[in-house]
């Protein structure tokens, strides 16, 4: 053996985009601060988004960005898991099919004579789902987009191999802790807070918006009483939410994630 | 495909690197003369027109700032400002100074990540930043920091560097308080060096030797270099408002592609981004802006695409100068937005996203739902003039090994920041010698 291959190697990190818009990939560019330690700490392999260099599989750590909508990406995802020791998804996109499985509850090809021209250039599924739908996932990180200081917590305990530990308790929790002024309360907002699984930092709540949910469900969501309080009249302290209201308040960036589903499906 | 040993070499790069989503790229040459460049664009499609319909107005600006983890702004602004437009709500000069400040954040954060991590190493021989930066340390660290700063004007305004929440139709859900805003000043001092710093490493860089002649397409401000709103002006006399946008450009739907490519209604290929900014608004640049473009020697009009990272600099430069002064300016808006009665309409908003004009066209019903959405993105509009560059480019670098071309191709692409997420849309290249 040489002695480049008895010394310690680095752990490899992948980086692999399905459909999204890039910005929970960017979060990891959006480290400045540790960047440049992070690819001290490990052997950036493979992410397309920051470099060309690209070394072959199999990575010690592969983070998956987006949804799968293509026949094409059904088989990458697949390739992607049988090269990656330890998968862990990033964001909306990849842990309940994002924004664009909006699409899921609707006619596809509705949808592609909407917006192009010539239908027939174009081939998808007619669903967005989620990485787990197809392959064993290790770890989720939840978040439109996700939350930089959990991306750099996932990281580092991996590599000094530990679990990491993330929450599954709701966002109105958080709320509660940082004393941070409860919307619908004060306000009478529509809030997906208690619904909402935390992490993002409390951060609609503290600019006196509901929560939109892009965390995605909390363990447990009891969204059935949620959204019953928000179709209540105002003057029952309610926020006089309509039907599509409250279904699109479900329907949003993790439209196709379960509880959020079924709920928004209830008030059709 | 090999067809005679002697004769016939291809080229094949499944996925460009260091741009925002996937694309392809195919060259055909056959025998020494290039028959072929298609330009086109593989990312999934994600429907974001089709899946706005029957949505309140009120939900364009989140749901489209998904178009593009890297340039929300862009559409948090262009979609605001039309939902603002189709239902006459009003915007003060306080909310319209805070808009351009929070969008410098997303310019500074946008073209420095691009200029220093995604398209310098191209210039100077690394795979990419963090290789360029066992070198160049103090390049990296400098722009880290200023990207850094980028984010956090976005956060203090928006609550949120990647989409962020507290932008809403009709203003922000709460004003950030002075003070907050204040504490933004110490680092954009700082930065006014740091930009100064980036324009001479960008002027100093090799640049490959192409001319193009460009129709230059931009918004255009009579005092502010335009980034929020303006004018639509062209480098053919065309100034109308951003509402006649569709009247004079077109989006056409081209075989393979998921994206829909941009053109002139007769037919002409058209630039945006920086170049056509330059080119149609020097006068607005401040004047330290203007020196400092004359010292890094670019000429009044500037046609070699490769020195867009040099135009992307001095914008950087623009934007910390433009935010220095909104800071140090700055009141809170009061109220936050005002109160909006939905009902029916049409609107059109228009910003200039860091790689180019951005276009938003609703179509409102008596709810104030959206029964028909239609979004114009940079790189889409950008699609047809990355064709033609490449043209040029692979024209004047066939002599050369696969590897120095398919390397100055992949430049000559990024010179676009083309953000392929956008055009809702990727690049695999192909170049196929017969």
């Amino acid at each position: 053996m040489t002695a480049a291959a008895t010394a310690p190697r680095r752990p490899t990190l992948a980086v692999h985009k399905f459909a999204s818009c890039d910005g929970c990939q960017l979060s990891l560019l959006d480290c400045e601060d540790e960047l440049l330690d992070i690819a001290q700490a490990v052997e950036i392999a493979y992410f397309l988004e920051a470099t060309r260099a690209t070394a072959k599989g199999p990575y010690d750590i592969a983070l998956v960005e987006g949804s799968i909508t293509t026949a094409h990406d059904l088989k990458r995802i697949r390739a992607v898991r049988r090269q990656a020791k330890v998968l862990v998804t990033i964001g909306a996109c990849a842990t309940s099919g994002g924004i664009q499985a909006l699409k899921s509850l609707a006619d596809t090809d509705d949808y592609i004579n909407a917006v192009y021209a010539h239908p027939r250039f174009i081939s998808t599924l007619d669903t967005s789902t989620p990485i787990a739908d197809h392959v064993p996932v290790d770890y989720e990180l939840r978040g439109c987009p996700i939350d930089r200081g959990q991306l750099l917590h996932v990281l580092t305990a991996l590599l000094h191999g530990r679990q990491p530990r993330l929450p599954n308790h709701s966002q109105c929790v958080e709320c509660k802790r940082a004393g941070t002024v409860c919307v619908t309360v004060a306000a009478g907002t529509p809030c997906l807070g208690p619904v909402t699984q935390a992490g993002c930092g409390t951060l609609c709540p503290r600019v006196g918006r509901g929560c939109y949910g892009c965390f995605g469900p909390a363990e447990t969501a009891n969204t059935a009483a949620l959204a019953d309080h928000a179709r209540l009249p105002v003057q029952d302290g309610g926020a006089g939410l309509d039907a599509t209201a409250t279904r699109h308040l479900f329907h949003g960036f993790n439209t196709n994630a379960p509880g959020f589903r079924e709920e928004g499906l209830r008030h059709g | 495909m090999a067809r005679d040993g002697a004769t016939t070499r291809r080229l094949k790069v499944e996925n460009l690197a260091r741009v925002e989503g996937e694309g392809a790229l195919s060259v055909r040459i056959q025998d020494g003369v290039l028959k072929d460049v298609a330009f086109t664009i593989h990312e999934p499609p994600r429907f974001f027109e089709a899946l706005l319909r029957g949505r309140m107005y009120t939900d364009a600006p989140d749901i489209t700032a998904r178009i593009c983890g890297i340039c929300p702004v862009a559409y948090l602004l262009g979609a605001s400002q039309a939902m603002e437009a189709a239902l006459g709500v009003p915007i003060d000069d306080d909310m319209r100074r805070l808009r351009r400040l929070v969008y410098c954040g997303e310019w500074i954060e946008s073209h420095v990540l691009h200029v220093a991590m995604l398209h310098a190493p191209d210039f100077l021989g690394y795979p990419d930043a963090i290789q360029m930066a066992g070198d160049h340390p103090r390049i990296v660290e400098t722009a880290l920091r200023l990207k850094k700063l980028g984010n956090r004007i976005l956060e203090v305004i928006g609550g949120r560097a990647v989409h962020p929440v507290n932008l809403v139709v009709g203003g922000v859900y709460r004003s950030p308080p002075r003070d907050e805003v204040l504490a933004l000043r110490p680092e954009l001092d700082w930065a006014l060096e740091a930009a100064r710093g980036l324009v001479a490493f960008t002027a100093g860089l090799t640049v490959p030797a192409v001319e193009r002649d460009y129709l230059f397409v931009a918004l255009h401000h009579p005092t502010d270099y335009a980034i929020t709103e303006g004018t639509l002006v062209s480098s053919d006399g065309l100034d109308v408002p951003v509402s006649a946008f569709h009247d004079h450009f077109s989006e056409d739907h081209q075989k393979h592609s998921n994206a829909l490519v941009g053109a002139t209604r007769d037919g002409r290929t058209y630039h945006v981004g920086p170049l056509a900014r330059y080119a149609l608004n020097f006068d607005q640049f401040a004047p330290e802006v203007q020196d400092a473009a004359r010292a890094a020697g670019l000429p009044r009009v500037v046609r070699n695409p490769f020195q867009s990272i040099v135009v992307r600099a001095l914008e950087t430069l623009q934007a910390v100068i433009d935010a220095r002064a909104l800071v140090e300016g700055y009141a809170p808006p009061a109220p936050p937005r005002p109160e909006i009665i939905p009902g029916p309409g049409i609107g059109h908003g228009c910003t200039e996203a860091p790689r180019g004009l951005c276009h938003h066209t609703y179509e409102l019903d008596e709810d104030g739902r959206i029964l028909h959405a239609c979004i114009v993105p940079p790189t889409a509009q950008n699609q047809r003039s990355i064709g033609e560059d490449l043209r040029e480019v692979v024209a004047a670098h066939m002599d050369e090994p696969d590897e120095r071309l398919q390397w100055v191709c992949e430049q000559a692409i990024r010179n676009y920041d083309p953000c392929i997420s956008c055009a809702t849309h990727f690049l695999t290249l192909d170049v196929e010698r017969l």
